[in-house]
């Protein structure tokens, strides 16, 4: 049933796919978190994109992520934008979590109190001092439990990227399998390897979420 | 959002489906899109169901189950949310088969996607039977209930409005889940989309009428789990006024 042997064979193939997956995690965690705040901050500063802004989230949350991979992929080489599958991936899947982690950042912007902002008007600081010295500093702490929630379902999703052939670790150990007809070892290792990975992450979420609360309590 | 706009986008997404429909280019597709759309609402549907079940069984089982149930419940719940449910789609697909057990891929593709978010719905069911006010369940051992008793008739009908928003935002990432069947050979929308990509290179029509199909389906989902909500909380809402 388990052959160990096999498994201590596959294991540095798969550990350097491991590597591709974490490397379009933290890059399409990257993405979503930056763009998902320039689309929080966009809906503040400039009241009439609300409407049109949180359609968009609708729409992208709305719908599967593997068809905007695919869409991505195969839809930018027909205006002329040759992606390889990697980056097409990493770009959809950065994309589709922006569009969760503004619904974040919105939140956390509307946990300020509004003498925040009036105070600051009253000290005649300009707009892009208020956002980054007044409030960024004072929204950050409390969502981070949320983006890190976020970060863990974005590694998830990564396995999503075999569809378009990236030797990520699925792809990787879909090609083990179907090499040796061998599927427990491989897919088990990846599945573990989610597993640990998660659960890892998991922890250390609590302990950042704990350290900042302590920071800003005080 | 307001319910309102959600029907708004609903009207106008479907109205932009029939408005593509009257142009050969896209009506070509819509046919074979539609019939694998049903496959995805087929195994969306009998997803859901699975995925309460288990929500609920697993929810009950660490709240109240003896230690062993109680572990398993745990175990079940931390293996499938910590790893993705890709994984375990070819997992039970490619790795239970050399184990002797055979499945066609349509139940491989129903037990996954419920087994998984099932196990985020064990989270919410806990969450909100915990949410209940402690008073309710000292009133109830007042009124010398049974624990099945408190259970069925005072704590889990309160816990059930706590669970509507949620259980709508897993129904809607076990719809988008569904696209996910398509790796595992099952002919659902997303399969369709790449056969007739494939054949065709016609991506933007296509991937057009797919996105705007799901989204459709997603509206659905989302507004009807608002009118339930309403519904359910209403006859609270007048209870406890009085």
């Amino acid at each position: 049933m388990w052959d160990w042997s096999f498994t201590l064979e596959i294991l540095p193939t798969l550990a350097s796919a491991a590597i591709i997956t974490v490397e379009a995690t933290l890059i399409g965690f990257v993405i979503a978190a930056l763009l998902g705040l320039v689309l929080a901050l966009v809906r503040i500063a400039i009241p009439w994109t609300a409407w049109p802004i949180s359609v968009l989230v609708e729409l992208i949350r709305s719908t599967p992520l593997l068809i905007q991979i695919f869409f991505l992929y195969f839809v930018f080489p027909k205006f002329g934008i040759v992606l390889d599958a990697f980056t097409a991936g990493v770009i959809a899947i950065g994309l589709h979590y922006a569009a969760y982690c503004s619904e974040v950042y919105r939140a956390g912007f509307d946990n300020i109190p509004r003498g925040q902002w009036e105070a600051s008007i009253a000290l005649n600081l300009p707009q892009w001092a208020t956002f980054r010295d007044i409030i960024i500093p004072q929204v950050i702490p409390p969502i981070v439990p949320a983006l890190g929630n976020y970060l863990v379902a974005l590694f998830k999703e990564t396995p999503l990227l075999s569809a378009i052939a990236v030797l990520e670790l699925m792809q990787t150990a879909k090609i083990i399998g179907s090499d040796t007809f061998r599927y427990t070892e491989p897919m088990t290792l990846v599945g573990l390897f989610f597993l640990v990975m998660s659960l890892v992450s998991a922890a250390i979420i609590r302990v950042l979420e704990r350290l900042l609360n302590r920071r800003t309590s005080r | 959002m307001g319910i309102r706009t959600l029907v708004g986008m609903l009207v106008v997404a479907l109205a932009v489906i029939g408005l593509l429909a009257t142009q050969t280019s896209y009506s070509l597709f819509l046919p074979g899109l539609l019939e694998g759309a049903l496959l995805t609402i087929e195994i969306a549907l009998l997803g859901s169901v699975l995925a309460v079940i288990m929500g609920v069984l697993a929810a009950l089982a660490r709240l109240y189950g003896p230690a062993p149930l109680r572990w398993v419940a745990t175990v079940y719940v931390e293996i499938f949310r910590g790893t993705s449910a890709l994984v375990q789609l070819f997992w039970l697909f490619f790795v239970l088969p050399q184990f002797g057990i055979l499945m066609d891929a349509f139940t491989v593709a129903v037990l996954a996607l419920g087994l998984n978010v099932g196990a985020y719905g064990s989270e919410v069911v806990r969450g909100a039977i915990l949410a209940v006010a402690p008073g309710q369940w000292e009133a109830s051992i007042a009124l010398n209930m049974s624990r099945a008793q408190m259970l069925r008739r005072i704590i889990l009908p309160q816990a059930f409005i706590a669970m509507i928003p949620p259980w709508g935002n897993l129904f809607i990432e076990l719809l988008k889940s569904t696209a996910l069947v398509s790796l595992i050979t099952l002919t659902d929308l997303a399969f369709k989309a790449q056969q007739m990509n494939q054949s065709t290179l016609k991506t933007v029509p296509i991937f057009t009428l797919v996105l705007l199909i799901y989204l459709a389906m997603s509206l659905v989902i989302t507004i009807g789990m608002r009118f339930l909500e309403q519904r359910a909380s209403a006859g609270l809402s007048r209870g406890r006024a009085a």
